[in-house]
């Protein structure tokens, strides 16, 4: 099959970008190694946040920000988009004066999107947080999504606009052809001018193929849920001392995060939680919020995800193949940038270039 | 109280398989452990049967009372023994998560072997929801371990031997059963009929089944045959049974439905596993793949008895001493002979009991539309209230596997964590798509399998690393 | 009211007292919270968070979690696993159950 563009993955990053080269035109095929948010795409943990990235994503999430504002106009659909805020608490001074020192950084330099607030305006937003914190750095815009259901609502948009997307498809080898790429998979062969790496934690496998190989590493991030409580917050909450990301969803359950990692056996795509970790977050939970003593955790799960060394991901042309270019490795952080990655994208691809500052993505670095 | 954190042997679950095999490997020196959900032993179907009183137990009859030896064995042997244990984690590295007394711990086994039993088939129909309707094995616990029985009448409703039992046991208790409802349709009798030579073998379970009928005819109970749509009515409540026979719609008024559609191994505690698992078309249900030692796909895991394909309490007994001696050889105490010499009989009377199984499989079929095409709005997921519209909707938009289909509907997501809808949802969705069950699937299951509170995790014992 | 179900009669079955929605009533030793409100005729022991539906036990041993309801202050558990014990006080519960202190 011949088309314009071939994306390397079904996930959000890979249907954002199909659905911003469809609307200029472009004939799209996705390939997808099972079905559209099966991994990271699907189940993360759904947040929008701008909070507290790193220095060189912040001009990429204050954009990604707008667009979720205004999610509709891209997709027809409001993803169930919260917007309520989120919190990263410090609970002693010390704590508070790094909170501060980010913000005076940021704001040196032309951003306006953190804030420190005081205890009083804590509890006022937190008001089930245990007493004795100091204060916070505060987003007001930031919140949550339901990644599955905004994976289903991209592909969804991608397919009315034109793009085709394959599920099953694995990527067997890639060849240079006269006009532009051949892609080997167990369906056949596929060919276009330009190719998009949007697998994830298989970007690296795709990658190795271009013999342009990265320090990539899968890993099995965990999340739990609980059982659904009456409504009792409306931010999203982390924390200066602890791994945590802790929020209410509509539906009155809470997903509970903090970075711990489940044992993977990635061939076989099979992960073990490991509850010893989740001893940790439970007990950080138990320490923040004391009326959660009694609920109950009725579920975790973990998904796969790439991550980068310097925990940021990798976009931009490749360093070895003309008309290649990737977008992976977000460190269990690209959910709230999928919507600019995309536009990014397909930017490169239709234009060579894009007005976002991606130097420090390149996959040169490494 | 703190007790061994890492076992030579952990058995789950205290029903037949898990008591012979305990008893077995206990016998033969091995350092083995018996946790049980469940204050006493029994499982489900010896449930109470240590502490029932004379009267309940005679009304229950003498199978029943089988599991008194078992018992009496098992407390004999010396195997460690812990009741009354929450399992809420398995994983393929054999470390098992309980909760005992508040108190969250792990530990971990060189051989573990889940006899953790069957469970109802949870069959979707409209008003499957309504106070008033229970499975006939819930009737069964209440009879069994409370000694309650239905106090203003009962309707029985569905396919199966346990129906008729209970109805027999209903009738000696003096219960008015205003009918039994009865949705095998009339094929299986001539899809059975080719297995009948092999079912006469075991002769006893079928003369049994027609005891039970001659009794119930005699007493002037109303059986209808061959019955379809087959509906609960009722506001709050439920108030009537509505349902078609010989093509006229009939209502029956009751406060009481007790259905029955067969039971399935409760597979939820080996899928947490990673063990893998099959369709089973005869059986309709979801069975770990195992050997003829019980050994799953997961390495020094065992299942057997109904948990690992439904053959009843005989032939879980002797599942249990089959894969108590492969425990013991597999813990160097047995070589290859010894284990073979030692299991032969078992293994025969296994086999000879699980004769009688394709003619009872055959004849108590529920109907296909029953369990694969549940009407728009019978609910599917009780736990969120998922009709089987919203389902062919998520289907029709894309999704083509029963996770996907959780992930968009949230079906399969609430408390029960798709016990009661992976069967519906996996046969539905199969037969919606035109694809083997295989590829539609069955849910992911995810650990704690039991809810855990926040200050019970944050408690947890941990016992050594690995 | 009449219950749904009755109990079969066991000379020397020892009985405790619990309470119900704050109504005091008799259980048999032993047996299950789920298996002592059907017996003392509650219809239903909850209503769903989701649409408020009624909602009774159903399968009597814990693969179900139709049961809940709230056992001493602690809000859904599942009664149908938990015997009765002197003194207990059980509520019904609306949805998700406030009774989180």
């Amino acid at each position: 099959m011949k088309t314009d563009v071939i994306i390397v993955g079904g996930g959000l990053m890979g249907l954002s970008t199909a659905l911003h080269l469809a609307r200029r035109g472009t004939k799209v095929i996705v390939l997808e190694k099972q079905s559209s948010g099966r991994h990271a795409s699907g189940v993360n943990a759904g947040g929008l946040r701008q909070l507290n990235r790193h220095m060189a994503e912040i001009p990429l999430t204050v954009a990604a920000a707008e667009m979720w504002k205004n999610i509709r106009d891209l997709v027809d659909d409001d993803c169930d988009v919260e917007l309520n805020g989120q919190v990263r608490i410090a609970e002693t001074d010390e704590e508070l004066q790094m909170l501060q020192a980010r913000v005076d950084t940021l704001q040196a330099q032309g951003y306006q999107h953190e804030r420190i607030i005081d205890s009083a305006q804590l509890y006022q937003l937190v008001p089930s947080l245990v007493s004795g914190c100091v204060g916070a750095l505060y987003n007001p815009d930031d919140g949550s999504a339901r990644p599955f259901h905004a994976t289903t609502t991209f592909r969804h948009k991608a397919l009315a606009l034109g793009a085709e997307i394959h599920n099953g498809v694995e990527v067997l080898g890639i060849e240079e052809s006269n006009d532009g790429w051949q892609v080997d998979t167990n369906q056949g062969v596929f060919s276009a001018l330009k190719i998009v790496n949007c697998a994830g934690a298989w970007a690296n496998r795709f990658a190795e193929m271009l013999d342009e190989s990265v320090p990539l590493t899968p890993k099995a991030p965990m999340l739990m849920v609980t059982e659904r409580l009456p409504p009792f917050l409306d931010v999203v909450v982390g924390a200066v001392g602890h791994k945590l990301s802790f929020k209410q969803m509509q539906n009155g359950t809470v997903i509970i995060g903090g970075a711990h990692l489940a044992q993977l056996d990635f061939e076989r795509e099979q992960s073990t939680i490991n509850f010893r970790d989740l001893k940790t977050s439970a007990q950080t939970v138990a320490q923040l919020f004391p009326s959660m003593a009694a609920v109950r955790i009725v579920r975790t799960w973990a998904g796969i995800e790439g991550f980068m060394p310097d925990n940021i991901p990798v976009i931009g042309s490749s360093a070895k193949a003309d008309g290649v270019f990737h977008a992976f490795g977000f460190s269990a952080h690209g959910f709230q940038l999928s919507p600019v990655i995309g536009r990014i994208m397909s930017e490169l691809v239709l234009d060579g270039k894009t007005d976002l500052p991606i130097e420090p993505f390149d996959i040169r670095r490494f | 109280m703190k007790h061994q954190q890492h076992h030579e042997l952990v058995i789950i679950g205290g029903g037949p398989a898990g008591l012979a095999a305990a008893t077995t490997a206990a016998n033969t020196g091995v350092e083995c452990l018996l946790v049980d959900e469940q204050a006493t032993l029994g499982g489900q179907i010896y449930r109470a049967v240590a502490t029932v009183p004379e009267q309940r137990a005679k009304l229950l009859g003498p199978d029943y009372q089988c599991g008194r030896d078992l018992l009496d064995q098992f407390s004999a042997s010396g195997a460690g023994y812990l009741p009354s244990v929450t399992l809420w984690d398995l994983n393929s590295q054999r470390e098992i998560g309980i909760l005992r007394e508040g108190q969250a711990s792990l530990m971990s086994a060189d051989r573990i072997i889940i006899a953790s039993g069957a469970m109802e088939r949870p069959v979707p129909f409209p008003g499957w929801t309504l106070p008033g309707v229970m499975p006939a094995g819930a009737g069964q616990i209440l009879l069994k371990s409370s000694g309650l029985v239905p106090g203003d009448g009962v309707v029985l409703a569905g396919a199966g031997p346990l129906l008729l039992l209970l109805a027999w046991q209903y009738l000696q208790a003096g219960v008015t059963i205003h009918a039994i409802l009865d949705v095998a349709p009339a094929a299986n009798f001539w899809k059975a009929l080719p297995h009948l030579p092999g079912a006469l073998l075991t002769h006893h379970y079928i003369l049994k089944g027609l005891r039970y009928q001659i009794a119930l005819k005699r007493a002037g109970v109303k059986f209808y045959n061959g019955v379809t749509n087959l509906q609960a009515i009722g506001g709050e409540s439920l108030e009537a049974v509505e349902f078609t026979h010989r093509n006229k719609k009939q209502r029956i008024d009751t406060p009481l439905l007790l259905s029955h559609f067969g039971v399935i191994p409760e597979s939820h505690l080996s899928r947490c596993a990673g063990c893998d698992h099959h369709w089973d078309e005869a059986q309709l249900c979801w069975r770990p793949v195992t050997d003829d030692w019980g050994n799953s796909s997961v390495e020094g895991i065992a299942i057997v008895g109904d948990g690992a394909g439904i053959g009843g309490a005989v032939a879980a007994q002797h599942a249990g001493r089959v894969a108590g001696f492969e425990s013991v050889r597999a813990l160097g105490r047995m070589d290859t002979k010894q284990r073979d010499d030692a299991a032969r009989d078992d293994k025969n009377w296994m086999r000879d009991d699980l004769r009688v199984r394709p003619f009872l499989e055959a004849l108590f079929r529920p109907p296909a539309a029953l369990l694969n095409a549940p009407k728009d709005d019978t609910l599917v997921c009780r736990c969120e209230e998922i009709d089987a519209s919203t389902i062919r909707n998520a289907i029709r938009a894309g999704h083509e596997d029963v996770n996907q289909i959780k992930f968009q509907t949230r079906c399969g997501m609430g408390p029960c964590q798709g016990r009661q809808c992976d069967n519906a949802m996996s046969q539905l969705v199969a037969h919606q798509l035109g694809v083997d069950t295989m590829v539609a699937g069955g849910y992911r299951i995810r650990p704690p399998i039991r809810p855990l509170t926040i200050e019970q995790l944050a408690g947890l014992e941990e016992g050594a690393s690995k | 009211m009449s219950s749904t179900f009755r109990r079969l009669e066991e000379p020397n079955s020892p009985w405790v007292e619990i309470h119900i929605d704050g109504q005091p009533t008799q259980a048999r030793e032993g047996e299950s919270v789920a298996a002592a409100l059907l017996a003392a005729g509650l219809r239903s022991c909850r209503t769903t968070p989701i649409s408020g539906a009624p909602r009774a036990p159903y399968c009597m041993m814990g693969v179900c979690f139709e049961c809940l309801v709230e056992i001493d202050g602690v809000p859904n558990r599942q009664s149908c696993q938990i015997p009765v014990h002197a003194g207990m006080q059980i509520r019904r519960q609306k949805g998700t159950a406030e009774g989180y202190r």
